[in-house]
């Protein structure tokens, strides 16, 4: 029965996560005035990468992606089973940290500085991920996913400061704009391709792929705040996420990339004041 | 199913064009003619690419950086030579600096030939190249 569970988990997400980045390039073609892909686009790019030749740089540089999903997948199997939330977010950080690794490996200028900037990013929005952790923890006593979304009452009640710190770090997590500075999927071309400019084939697909569970991770975050005992609110949990990602699309197409400083400042002012007042109200009572 | 149909991707390179041609290639991605609808994308990157669309002619300053953008491009790729400056040389033929079409350096697939090319003609040159993209990729597949 576990096992099941666990091979439809790793088989349906990225089904999930594909479809939605096939909405969200519709979506965003449709904000541009133009038609737009196929939904299926994301797929048809995926397989056509496996169709084509990886080029080899270094050993390494391969290496690294292939690990990153390793944990990126174990960051799903966690967070979806109703398992502890601050262990998934330290694999999905260390899943983070091996793209930043492989980044570097392959000596490219350009992708040296989008792993440079792709540690910028991680240091943005990892305090609010964390302090999203604690925060729930305050709230629903538990840090296990399964206990958070069978409490009597939403999180989302408690931690409405925390939550709208979450969205604005999940712009990052999602690779959009303003805060896409390591990649973005859009034609922004002034590093080349950033992180994955030395990737190509089977490698850029594992990228792409990677990206789609991670699209699930950050939404799933999102849905905790609002799932209950209830089965109701699994419903609403699921409309909210729907609304979060909207949202960001809108955001994407609507503004312009900033400079890392700015990035990183007004994550940590959002963290700071956001967070950390939500945090400490909460803990008055 | 053919995936490399359904999701080429593009690098642009301007050799010796008077820009007429490349404003065209970017036409092709404005809201009018959409190329994004066939999966059409436009990347700043040889190794994510797999159509070589390319604008002008070649001169004596651009035939090594052609070759390395066309060597670093994975397999299987396609050439496509934009505009009749690309294709022979055009009005610049004469030119002491200009070598001539694309295909004195490297092998090119499809001709689109006007000056400068129509976003049609364009987005018809590159779907024919998608042709041969899918011939290419079984030849890959033989080699091995
Ligand atoms: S074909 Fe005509 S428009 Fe195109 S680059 Fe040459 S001269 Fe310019």
């Amino acid at each position: 029965m576990n096992l099941i569970k666990i091979i439809a988990i790793i088989i349906l997400t990225p089904l999930v996560g594909g479809l939605l980045t096939g909405f969200d390039r519709i979506i965003s073609a449709r904000l541009q005035g133009r038609q737009g892909p196929p939904l299926l686009q994301p797929f048809y790019d995926v397989l056509k990468l496996t169709e084509k030749e990886s080029i080899e740089v270094n050993s390494m540089h391969r290496f690294f992606v292939y690990v990153s999903l390793v944990f990126v997948v174990f960051t799903t199997l966690i967070m979806l089973s109703g398992g502890d939330i601050l262990l998934a977010i330290f694999a999905l950080t260390l899943g983070s940290v091996f793209f930043v690794l492989g980044g570097y490996a392959s000596n490219s200028p350009y992708n040296t500085i989008g792993s440079e900037r792709e540690l910028l990013q991680i240091m943005s929005y990892e305090p609010m991920v964390l302090l999203t952790c604690i925060g729930l923890y305050y709230a629903q006593k538990s840090f296990f996913i399964k206990d958070i979304i069978s409490a009597t009452k939403p999180s989302i009640i408690y931690l409405p400061g925390v939550f709208l710190g979450l969205v604005f770090v999940l712009t990052f997590k999602l690779r959009k704009s303003p805060f896409d500075l390591s990649m973005s999927h859009h034609g922004h071309q002034e590093i080349v391709k950033g992180i994955t400019t030395e990737y190509s084939g089977k490698d850029l697909a594992v990228i792409e792929v990677t990206h789609w569970y991670e699209v699930i991770i950050s939404l799933t975050l999102v849905y905790v705040f609002f799932a209950t005992v209830s089965p109701i609110s699994h419903v609403f949990a699921v409309i909210a996420c729907l609304l979060v990602y909207l949202f960001e699309i809108i955001i994407d197409n609507s503004s312009a990339r900033v400079k890392w400083q700015h990035a990183l400042r007004s994550a940590w002012v959002v963290t700071g004041v956001m967070g950390t007042v939500n945090l400490l109200i909460l803990s008055f009572f | 199913m053919d995936g490399i149909k359904k999701s080429p991707w593009i690098l642009h390179y301007d050799g010796t064009s008077c820009n007429g041609c490349d404003i065209e290639v970017l036409a092709c991605l404005t809201p009018l003619y959409d190329v994004e609808r066939f999966g059409i994308i436009n990347t700043g990157n040889p190794k994510h690419a797999d159509v070589f669309l390319i604008t002008g002619s070649v001169n004596e300053q651009n035939i090594p950086v052609v070759k390395q953008l066309y060597e670093q491009m994975p397999e299987p790729k396609v050439v496509v030579a934009v505009g009749i400056c690309a294709t022979s040389g055009g009005i610049f033929a004469e030119c002491y600096n200009v070598a001539g079409g694309v295909d004195k350096v490297i092998p090119v697939d499809v001709y689109v030939p006007g000056c400068a090319a129509r976003p049609e003609a364009i987005i018809d040159g590159v779907v024919k190249g998608l042709e041969i993209l899918g011939e290419k990729k079984k030849n890959v597949g033989k080699r091995k």
